[in-house]
């Protein structure tokens, strides 16, 4: 009888894991799908307040982190405006900070790392390309060494140079061999689970559509 | 049946856990208005929702029981509240408190221009100062087109808000710089030692300043010196004045550096192309080194050492003005060393240190000579000319220590005191035909405790007190003032600041040193009130300021003679000066183009020296105005600089002793013409933004006063009050052509373009 007790009460104990687990993966799949297919910039920052909610309530999973912070920036970039970059790329930075710490050295957190940069810069090219540029190229740098079958480091790399005018070195010339490199990694990569970052294929192929 | 129990609660908690309960409401701020973006959560708990436009919110939760819900958005505090949820739908209406946020709250800004990257109240930034048209990268220069400060030609320094050039005070990495301009040069403005490039930061508060400075009257010129470099780098230039050579390495760890440079200027092939006003027998020329190193002593902590050592000489032939032969042959040689050593540590959370030292050495000597017209020296028994053959060394010396201490209190007010020890000695060697043993010393033990809080009652209202307590063993006196400034915001980017200070500022060494019957010396004091109106946006800058400033115990002197010989000094002059200050910079208006402009009305009168009575100094104009403009052109890479400043004329007296009145009068006066300079430069960088290039050019080429414009800066007066000669510039335009290279001896581009 004690016996089949205890079973009984692990059964419980573990279904309520395997419930836990199913939770989170369900949680973050719904807001993946919403982070995909959001067309304004509320869209983003909502999908970026999901994202931290379920950081806040898991406390030990760094991808809710590392998203959150993710459609913090992609919503600054969205929003477009100058006067409040600073303050959405420190919340983007609170936020991979919690990333970082749970996930120390991972590739795809040096990319936001870089991305976070990048908006600081972009509030004041003229003045803080020499902060801002050499943090830039340092993550991009980081990102590439801590997974060499990353493709974003080289999509983001190919896209900055993109935006570059060509007298500051930048343009379709330079940032070609860039995108393509990053193609053929996308077409190589397989995300590790159906919840890990696996973004930025369709962007690609939309920056080499406008460099023919 | 017992076992299956347990099964039974959970599968009851589980129905139960369906039962949804709806949270809505609204998320406003202070004053009513609708925060949109806000997020809203039940901590611990995936659930939660996004404010819309209308600062609406609502989500289902399953939870029950005692809950938090949280609310928070960027720029204000999280709210946390206890809520019951039982599966009735709550409506929650939230408030939000704004979070102290040095990017939206009010800052102190009276009397202050603020010169860096990083703060919010920038109005010029270090690459703006190395551009000004009119500046040819000298850091005084650049802030003479600044509101406030007067186109003073005939001598260095800034002369601010109707104060002499004394009156500004030149501070490094938060310590006094003793010399920080070329040693003068009769009728002729030197230049500031330092370039600007070793500066990451400036502030130029002409009046009302932090309780943190002391001992100048008018104004505090506040420089910090830039941190790690990027990379290494070595670095040559070539100039039409001379060459520089330098090399900076940083630690692999990026953790460190150290640096050199190495500068020499001469003038002799300029001199040959330009024509210059003076016979220069004795051609400028300055050897300048510079060491320096920076270590990261810590994640927040930074050591830095800037030291710096100058030799130059330069010896110039003029005319005498109380005979038709006669020259004056002046000769100079100066001897600079410096050195600063600076720490900033965090300690703690709330704590930060910072301590700084530094010590200077001067050394000039210099000589001055009658001369016929072979150049032969003449030497004369009587009035005027029997004094005018000199021989004089100075040696100054600074040694002095500083330690700040901060700490934050709440939201972002703050606390920060500390202390300073100055030590200053100075010597003076001065013969001539009559005196064989003209030593004279002074020295000066010097203390001063200061304390200011920043105080933000709320985000948009501010206030800044403060308190400094001085002795000087040279006085034996000591003071204490206060230091008042509130700022208030009165729209999203406008703010109204006023600002009171009491500024002491003890008499020149020079007072000391030349043996003067000199009982009981005040210190010389001025009192602020400050009223400022400042709108900055990314791309405008507004400032009004009007300012009134009461002068006390200015240096009287007193004597018989008109040769210049003081028998007593009395610190019984006075003063006041008032005036209107006006800048306007739009980056905006114009496509490409970046400008600025300032106005200053300024209405001064003293008595100081050996004025008869209280008359608009000759360093005062009324009127002074300037445009800068600045035009960078992407396509050739190439930015242009224009400048043009105008003043209206400054007045000159002839002050002489009169017998039969038994003091000072004024036999003759007048006022210069109006000072008009138009200047132009070009930077071209060829080498910008590519980043295959390992090396960085930059080409620069200047023209001051392009159109030749007159330009007379006063009136010198013959011993006998006939004759008045003008003081003109040394030439009619100043030409520089340079080229400046610099090699990354580590690029990471390199490596990534040669991976590809």
């Amino acid at each position: 009888m004690k016996q089949l007790f205890f079973i009984l009460v692990s059964i419980v104990i573990v279904s309520q894991g395997i419930a836990q687990s199913e939770k989170f993966t369900k949680a973050m799949t719904t807001s993946i799908a919403t982070f995909d297919s959001a067309k304004t910039a509320d869209d983003m920052l909502a999908a970026s307040a999901a994202f931290e909610r379920i950081g806040d309530a898991e406390k030990t999973q760094w991808l809710p982190y590392y998203y959150a912070s993710l459609s913090q920036i992609i919503y600054a970039f969205m929003k477009n405006d100058m006067s409040q970059a600073d303050a959405y790329a420190n919340k983007a930075d609170d936020l991979l900070k919690k990333a970082d710490a749970l996930q120390p050295k991972n590739s795809e957190v040096s990319c936001i790392k870089s991305m976070i940069a990048t908006l600081h810069m972009l509030v004041n090219p003229q003045n803080r390309w020499q902060e801002y540029g050499p943090v830039i190229q340092t993550e991009l740098d980081n990102a590439k060494k801590q997974d060499p079958a990353n493709p974003r480091p080289y999509f983001l790399q190919g896209q900055n140079l993109r935006n570059t005018p060509e007298q500051f070195g930048g343009g379709c010339t330079t940032a070609k061999p860039l995108l393509e490199e990053a193609l053929k990694k996308y077409e190589a990569y397989k995300p590790e689970s159906s919840i890990a970052p696996n973004w930025g294929k369709g962007q690609v192929e939309k920056i080499l559509a406008t460099c023919k | 049946m017992l076992p299956l129990l347990p099964l039974l609660i959970l599968l009851l908690s589980f129905l139960a856990g369906s039962a949804q309960t709806i949270i809505s409401g609204k998320v406003k701020d202070g004053k009513g208005h609708p925060i949109q973006g806000a997020s809203i959560s039940l901590k611990d708990t995936y659930d939660g929702a996004t404010t819309d436009t209308l600062g609406d919110y609502h989500f289902k939760t399953t939870e029950k029981g005692e809950q938090v819900l949280l609310a928070t958005s960027i720029g204000y505090k999280l709210q946390e509240q206890k809520i019951t949820v039982s599966g009735a739908a709550l409506r929650i209406d939230i408030v939000l408190k704004p979070e102290p946020n040095e990017l939206t709250a009010v800052t102190i800004t009276a009397g202050s221009f603020e010169a860096s990257d990083t703060k919010r109240t920038t109005v010029l930034n270090s690459i703006d100062i190395v551009t000004t048209a009119s500046a040819n990268a000298d850091i005084t220069s650049a802030i003479k087109t600044l509101p406030g400060a007067q186109q003073v030609g005939e001598s260095e320094g800034l002369f601010v808000r109707g104060g002499t050039a004394q009156e500004t005070k030149v501070f490094i990495d938060g310590t006094l710089v003793n010399n920080f301009f070329f040693s003068s040069v009769p009728d002729i403005a030197q230049r500031g030692r330092f370039s600007p490039f070793i500066f990451k930061g400036t502030v130029f508060s002409s009046g009302g300043y932090s309780a943190l400075y002391g001992q100048a009257l008018s104004a505090a010129l506040i420089l910090e010196s830039v941190d790690l470099p990027d990379q290494s780098s070595a670095s040559v230039g070539l100039s039409t004045v001379g060459l520089n050579a330098g090399f900076q390495q940083l630690s692999k760890k990026k953790n460190a550096s150290w640096g050199i440079n190495y500068s020499y200027t001469n003038l002799a092939a300029y001199f040959a192309v330009v024509k210059q006003r003076p016979d220069n027998f004795k051609i400028p020329e300055f050897h300048n080194g510079e060491a320096n190193f920076r270590i990261k002593t810590s994640k927040t902590g930074m050591l830095k050492f800037y030291g710096y050592f100058n030799y130059n000489q330069l010896g110039l032939r003029r005319a005498d003005i109380d005979s038709i032969e006669l020259k004056n042959a002046f000769r100079l040689t100066n001897f600079n060393v410096y050195g600063n050593l600076s720490w900033k540590e965090k300690l703690g959370k709330k704590w930060h240190l910072y301590m700084g030292a530094s010590y200077s050495n001067n050394t000039d000597k210099i000589g001055n000579e009658l001369q016929d017209q072979h150049n032969t020296p003449v030497t004369m028994n009587w009035e005027p000319y029997d004094t005018k053959g000199f021989n004089v060394r100075t040696d100054g010396e600074l040694a002095q220590v500083k330690t700040v201490l901060e700490r934050r209190l709440y939201g972002l007010s703050a606390i920060r005191f500390g202390g300073e020890y100055m030590y200053f000695t100075d010597k003076n060697n001065y013969t001539n035909q009559y005196v064989t043993n003209g030593i004279t010393t002074a020295e000066d033990h010097f203390k001063a405790a200061f304390a200011e809080a920043d105080i933000y009652i709320t985000n948009d209202l501010a206030a800044k007190f403060g308190g400094r307590f001085e002795q000087s063993s040279q006085l034996d006196k000591a003071n204490v003032v206060p230091r008042i400034s509130l700022a208030y915001k009165v729209g999203n980017k406008a703010q109204a600041s006023l600002a009171y200070g009491i500024f002491y500022q003890k008499p020149e060494k020079d007072y000391y040193l030349r043996g003067y019957a000199y009982n009981d010396l005040l210190y010389t004091k001025a009192t602020h009130y400050i009223a400022n109106y400042q709108r900055v946006s990314r791309d405008y800058t507004l400032r009004i300021e009007g300012y009134y400033k009461k002068y006390e115990n200015l240096v009287k002197t007193y004597g018989t003679s008109n040769v210049g010989i003081i028998d007593s000094v009395a610190t019984s002059g006075y003063g006041d000066a008032k005036g209107i200050e006006l800048f306007w910079r739009d980056r905006k208006t114009l496509k490409n183009v970046d400008y600025w402009i300032s106005y200053s009305y300024l209405d001064t009168k003293r008595d100081y020296l050996n004025y008869p009575y209280a008359i608009q100094p000759n360093f005062a104009a009324n009127h002074t105005a300037s445009l800068v403009v600045k035009k960078f052109v992407t396509k050739i890479k190439t930015q242009f600089n224009g400048s043009y400043t105008f003043a209206t004329g400054r007045p000159y007296y002839n002050i002489r002793y009169s017998n039969n009145a038994g003091k000072y009068q004024i036999a003759d006066q007048g006022k210069t013409i109006s000072y008009n300079n138009l200047s132009f430069s070009v930077n071209y960088l060829p080498t910008i933004g590519n980043t295959k290039s390992k090396n960085f050019i930059v080409w620069v080429f200047s023209v001051n006063n392009v159109l030749g414009s007159n330009q007379v800066f006063g009136y010198n007066y013959s011993f006998n009050g006939l004759r008045k000669d003008p003081i003109l510039p040394t030439a009619r335009r100043f030409y520089f052509l340079g080229c400046f290279l610099s090699f990354g001896v580590d690029r990471s581009d390199d490596v990534i373009n040669s991976n590809l």
